[in-house]
């Protein structure tokens, strides 16, 4: 505990450097500019400002990245509540009784709320994650390739199982994805695998022109053809101030929301956005007046707000303490990360504690940052929603280029991210998640080196897997959920998730 | 058909391409794999999920019912983005971007021609400045140094 507190003071050190508060101050100044505009999440975000951080060192860099991501789940909540669209998934929940409040004259209270909620839940959850990620990292030093190989494969199957719509649709984008992934150099044989003569795909398919093109690139050709003016609320400064009642009826939903969010962000999936929608129901379920939902219920903001926002740090715990991504958006940060020359893994915290605890401080440092950012800005935000859009998309799609060329000075990539800017256009109309398929070609690499590591370790034997207890138990669970999936198959009933997807709709289960 | 069938089989035949193509390589054995092993154990299982998506896609919404009247404007941004791929190394990054641009925003959004150019060149020399000279992200130079 001692040890922690001293590590803590450590990173503060780091984080309240001038260099390392400015860096995290621009993060989440674009983020929240990135979460306001709508086809700019999170990810694609992170994606697109990668090479902005190339002239920085590492610590700056990932302090300024990962403000844009908690940049963005903030500003993400500014949409919702005063157009009725959200910034990014995570806050499709917040739209109903957030723009409800904003219809009855209380904008100012609702943005407030969502800030201040997000704020207490980003604090709480880094204490956590604080706490957390060591012990985790210090057990995953026992981890060799099959158990590394298990909890890969129990990874995509519980993204593919807390995805929404159907389990069978989910693992099929994430095999494409593993497929994917397949392409480039093999590392153990050095035979190029699928490059057709085409150099620059030795190194792979790089996840960032990938995720620009399915999240960034396939969103602007969705919304560029269905442009329509949306009214746009302006909140007063002096409304922004919640009543007594509205403070009291979001104290606790706040803190639930903090804590289920953090609890499911641990989880491999789209966390932010399953954590906001279980919120949304718990809240409805204990409220006394579940009528008042979509009418402008208090606790309709608070909760959902607070669980996407502590979900956000939860996704950052396997991925800084097991070198594993939880998800999307983390496992680009994990690429991000691997091109500032980290490896983030249970060693990390040993071998780079400026690294990891400037880390965990600057989360601190930026929750408060964007408190300060977001209330008294909210009306400079919200004019950037008053940019037409056939002026706003060209200006994205140029700085998708930007991002995706830069990386490896390579117009290859801007190839690869318009291929796959229009295979996410088809999926999103055909009704497909996008999301496991970054997510399968970011663990590729990994799942092939371990299961081939494994095989050369027992002398080609698979029993490796499962007579050590570890990888034992992680494939024993990804049984169950594979269990659990097919009964939808069996029972011809709507499971959860199919539930899920018809409210991300709008339409009644 | 359904849009699971329509997926079912477009995901099938990638399958059956990867299976094609990882002939070329060696396939090593079951206890000691080689490059072609994983490719094909993904293929074979994507031909798996495939198949189930067809047998099972039976109740999916028709793929008449999906709704393609954007297709103008996503085969524009396809287009402006091949042409920057295309046109980036030869012209150079600010003549591309106020071509693309220009294109983008007076043709296809049929905007007032001079407000087209002043944004298209406003922009081109604005992402110029801020990525190349600000942050120091190299962009390439096209003939007279633009």
């Amino acid at each position: 505990m001692l040890e922690t507190f001293a590590n803590l003071a450590h990173g503060f050190a780091v984080a309240l450097s001038p260099g390392v508060l400015l860096y995290a101050f621009l993060g989440c100044l674009v983020g929240t500019l990135v979460g306001v505009l709508p086809g700019v999440g999170p990810l694609a975000g992170i994606s697109l400002l990668l090479p902005a951080t190339f002239g920085l060192d590492a610590t700056r860099a990932i302090v300024m990245l990962a403000g844009i991501y908690y940049g963005a789940m903030y500003g993400g909540s500014t949409t919702s509540i005063l157009m009725r669209i959200p910034g990014e998934a995570a806050s499709v929940m917040t739209c109903i009784d957030g723009y409800a409040m904003a219809r009855k004259g209380r904008a100012g209270a609702a943005l407030a709320i969502a800030a201040v909620g997000s704020y207490i839940a980003g604090t709480a959850s880094v204490v956590a994650l604080m706490f957390l990620a060591p012990p985790l990292a210090h057990f995953a030093l026992r981890f060799g390739p099959p158990e590394y190989f298990a909890l890969l494969v129990l990874g995509l199957l519980v993204l593919a199982y807390m995805s929404t719509g159907s389990m069978l649709r989910a693992l099929a984008m994430a095999v494409l994805g593993l497929l994917l992934g397949m392409v480039g150099i093999d590392q153990m044989s050095g035979f190029f695998r699928f490059a057709y003569g085409v150099v620059e795909l030795g190194d792979g398919i790089g996840v960032v022109p990938v995720a620009v093109g399915l999240f960034g690139l396939s969103e602007i050709m969705l919304t560029a053809g269905a442009a329509v003016p949306q009214e746009v609320i302006k909140p007063r400064l002096r409304e922004l101030l919640p009543s007594r009642r509205e403070w009291r009826e979001a104290w606790w939903p706040i803190w639930r929301g903090t804590w289920l969010g953090f609890l499911i962000g641990i989880i491999p999936g789209s966390a932010h956005i399953i954590s906001s929608f279980v919120s949304y129901a718990v809240e409805r379920k204990l409220s006394r007046h579940p009528e008042e939902f979509g009418k402008g219920a208090v606790a309709g903001v608070a909760g959902p707000e607070s669980a996407n926002n502590s979900a956000t740090s939860g996704a950052f715990v396997p991925m800084l303490a097991l070198g594993v991504p939880s998800g999307p958006i983390p496992a680009v940060m994990l690429a991000a990360m691997m091109v500032h020359g980290v490896s983030p893994g249970p060693l990390l915290i040993r071998q780079q504690p400026d690294l990891f605890w400037g880390f965990i401080a600057s989360m601190y440092v930026g929750n408060v940052v964007l408190l300060i950012l977001n209330l008294p800005l909210v009306g400079l935000f919200v004019n950037v929603l008053r940019i037409p859009y056939p002026l706003l998309y060209p200006a994205i799609l140029t700085f998708s280029i930007i991002g995706v060329y830069a990386v490896n000075n390579s117009v290859v990539d801007v190839w690869i991210m318009l291929a796959t800017g229009l295979l996410g256009y088809v999926l999103r109309k055909l009704d497909f998640e996008t999301a496991p398929i970054v997510l399968g070609l970011v663990l590729a690499p990994m799942l092939e080196l371990s299961l081939r590591q494994s095989l050369a370790m027992s002398d080609g034997h698979y029993a490796i897997f499962v007579t050590r207890p570890i990888s034992a138990v992680l494939l024993g669970a990804a049984l169950v959920l594979v269990l659990l999936g097919l009964r939808p198959l069996i029972s011809r009933g709507l499971d959860w998730r199919a539930r899920l997807a018809l409210a991300e709709k709008g339409e009644p289960s | 058909m359904t849009v699971d069938r329509v997926a079912g089989v477009a995901l099938g035949a990638l399958a059956l391409f990867v299976l094609v193509e990882s002939r070329k390589l060696p396939l090593g054995t079951l206890h000691n794999p080689g490059p072609a092993y994983m490719p094909v154990v993904l293929a074979l299982t994507m031909l798996g999920f495939a198949a189930a998506l067809v047998a099972f896609g039976g109740r999916a919404p028709h793929v008449a019912t999906v709704g393609w009247r954007d297709w103008r404007h996503t085969a524009a941004i396809l287009g402006a983005g091949a042409f920057a791929a295309l046109a980036l190394e030869r012209l150079g990054f600010r003549l591309t971007v106020a071509l693309l641009l220009l294109v983008l925003v007076g043709v296809v959004e049929r905007r007032h021609p001079l407000t087209a150019v002043a944004y298209a060149v406003a922009m081109a020399l604005g992402t110029f400045f801020l990525f190349n000279t600000i942050l120091r992200v190299p962009l390439p130079r096209g003939p007279f140094g633009l």
